[in-house]
């Protein structure tokens, strides 16, 4: 059963259309990441649930409650910002009491809560401190335990690490899952970061220009894109995509050209009609090295060590570079002439209109 | 020269410019002062003399002539009254201008500050008629009203552009607290701008405290603030330099005093503010 359910949302600012009819449904306990590139209506969105922007048209429900129009203070959800927006003027303690100090809750369970929420995020020490006195870190974790103390029925977080540095985002995310896990309440996480949706989603929400571009777990938008656009964005480094011009259909079997070699794809792997031309999406992890005798050769043009793997970026004849994960401790040198390999159960299609034409085979 | 004297050569260039435009700022109140305790055949000698034997007998003679209290008391009420009265209006018209700023937002602020451009003698008569037909001449309320519209568009400036600097997502997460436009106010934007306002108020004050135009047009003895009193003492009939400065120096003290007095609370006051 949806807990949170959108329609239709739209907002429009004097002359920009931010969100263009956004349909999400969003279940109790789950964790939603909202993923795109800046300026897709990502944080518009949030906020427009959070009722800090107002909709202009379409409905938000929580929990059986049309919520439109309701004021966000109203509404029982906690927000976290990525400034952190701790009041500056309020000791640790009274920002973390701030909400059950309005909600007239008693002295002694705010007392309760407070100190509660302080031991697992690890603030008792901090509780008499300013936030000018906190480090970035310490900021994070007072913003999400003021969240946390008031036990809403949706915890919503704008960009919550991106100021933090390198290290200890990777720890704050770690958190996060945790504490997810811990309270299980509905959250939901905007970021431009397809690494921390990746890892925090139960389903990740990908929007571009002001429209969802498809919605699904990890793994589902990792391995069966809608899209150019979804493949894309998700995955480090980039899906490759090369156009192919000439398509042969056989009995079973598709024939596409790869600059002047056949790969052969599977018919029943096809859905809809055949176009004229596609691009051919493979991920680097879908390629292999071969000395020859490969499906397509180019020439190495760099190699990056990353220490637990490697990747060669190829100069292929027609002169587009693409990128191969390669084993650790290969021995690649730059201008090596290599032969590729390319495992065609995972090589994706799209049409010209980058919408994609391919289903992923189930798993054996 | 090396460059460690030419930098020590700019910082004395520096300080000796800067100690001159002050001196030159501070003569006329030093002057006034030190007059204030001559006799009035000293002040007008010229040479002037710098030294004398100091004199009370002004400021006695002032008390005695004109009530100093009633006028100080007067000047109290008007400036703190119209002070509070502004502020009062003020913060509201800020907050919401700041932020909830419409599309006209940035003309009522310039027309409101147009109105500060129109010369206060210009609407004398009208407002002088006004306060005729409601008997309001000679009385403090007069004096406050017209303070207070005299200082509002300069306080709805000062505060608008602090609480523009406020950053917004602060009052964005008090509003997902559950916090009404009220609680945002009184419990974090006012918490947050006690420097800005307590400095905008002492402004307010110091205009309203040295008023004069309307002070003389308006009020005769009741209502008479100590800038009224002081213009009592430069009568075209005779030369009173000495008692019209022990005036002036009356007048000035208890403003100068408040003034100095807040320094540390609003030094204190703006770095709270401080809000990263």
């Amino acid at each position: 059963m949806s807990y949170l359910a959108i329609t239709e949302l739209q907002k429009h600012y004097d002359n920009y259309h931010a969100l263009r009819g956004i349909n999400l449904s969003i279940t109790e306990g789950e964790f939603v990441v909202f993923v795109g590139p800046s300026g897709c209506g990502k944080s518009t969105l949030l906020r427009t649930i959070a009722g800090l922007e107002s909709s202009t048209g379409g409905t938000i429900e929580l929990d059986g409650r049309d919520i439109t129009e309701l004021a966000s203070s109203k509404r029982d959800l906690a927000m976290v910002f990525q400034s952190y927006a701790l009041y500056p003027h309020m000791t640790v303690a009274d920002n973390l009491s701030f909400a059950l100090r309005l909600a007239k809750v008693s002295d002694a369970e705010i007392q309760e809560k407070v100190r509660s929420v302080s031991a697992s995020l690890q603030l008792d020490a901090l509780l008499e401190r300013k936030p000018k006195e906190l480090s970035g870190g310490q900021r994070q974790r007072v913003a999400i335990g003021r969240a946390i103390v008031r036990q809403p029925k949706v915890f919503l977080f704008d960009e919550p690490l991106s100021n933090l540095d390198a290290a200890l985002r990777v720890q704050m995310r770690l958190e996060l899952a945790r504490l997810h896990k811990k309270l299980g309440t509905t959250m939901i996480y905007v970021t431009h970061d397809q690494v921390e949706a990746m890892t925090l989603a139960d389903r990740v929400v990908i929007l571009n220009a002001g429209q969802i571009e498809q919605v699904g777990t990890p793994l589902e938008l990792y391995r069966q894109p809608n899209s150019r656009f979804v493949a894309e964005f998700i995955g480090t480094p980039k899906m490759n995509l090369i156009a192919a011009n000439k398509l042969v259909r056989h009995e079973d079997s598709l024939a596409i050209d790869l600059l002047g070699q056949n790969i052969m794809f599977p018919v029943n792997r096809l859905k809809g009609p055949l176009p004229e031309s596609v691009i051919v999406g493979i991920r680097p992890e879908h390629m292999t090295l071969v000395d020859q005798g490969g499906d397509i050769s180019g020439r190495i043009e760099l190699v990056e060590h990353l220490g637990s793997e490697a990747y060669a970026h190829i100069q292929l004849s027609s002169d587009q570079t693409i990128i191969v994960k390669a084993p650790a401790r290969s021995e690649l040198k730059d201008g090596q002439e290599v032969s590729i390999n390319i495992d065609v159960s995972e090589v994706i299609l799209f049409n010209e209109s980058d919408r994609v034409i391919s289903v992923i085979p189930e798993e054996a | 020269m090396t460059l460690n004297q030419q930098r020590k050569l700019k910082t004395f260039l520096t300080g000796l410019f800067a100690w001159t435009v002050a001196l030159v700022l501070f003569f006329p109140i030093f002057w006034m002062f030190i007059t204030s305790f001559k006799t009035e055949l000293q002040a007008i000698s010229v040479p002037p003399s710098l030294f004398f034997e100091p004199t009370l007998d002004n400021f006695r003679i002032v008390q005695e002539r004109s009530d100093y209290i009633h006028h100080a008391w007067n000047s109290v009420v008007t400036s703190f009254g119209s002070t509070i009265i502004a502020l009062i209006i003020a913060i509201p018209a800020a907050y919401s201008m700041a932020f909830f700023p419409g599309k006209k937002t940035k003309d009522i602020l310039l027309w409101m500050l147009s109105t500060k451009m129109l010369p206060a003698v210009g609407v004398l008569v009208p407002i002088y008629i006004l306060c005729r037909d409601y008997g309001l001449l000679d009385s403090k309320t007069a004096l406050v009203i017209i303070f207070t519209l005299m200082n509002l568009p300069i306080i709805v400036w000062m505060l608008f552009s602090y609480f523009k600097d406020l950053p917004k997502e602060i009052l964005e997460a008090a509003r997902m607290d559950g916090a009404t436009p009220w609680d945002e106010v009184v419990k974090v934007v006012l918490p947050l701008s006690v420097g800005a306002i307590s400095s905008t108020a002492l402004l307010s004050i110091v205009l309203c405290w040295n008023e004069a135009f309307w002070s003389l047009n308006l009020t005769a003895s009741d209502a008479a603030p100590l800038t009224a009193m002081i213009a009592s003492y430069s009568s075209p009939e005779g030369l009173f330099w000495a008692k019209l400065s022990a005036a002036s120096t009356l007048a000035c003290a208890p403003i100068v005093i408040f003034g100095w007095f807040c320094q540390k609370q609003l030094v204190q006051g703006l770095t709270f503010g401080a809000v990263k």
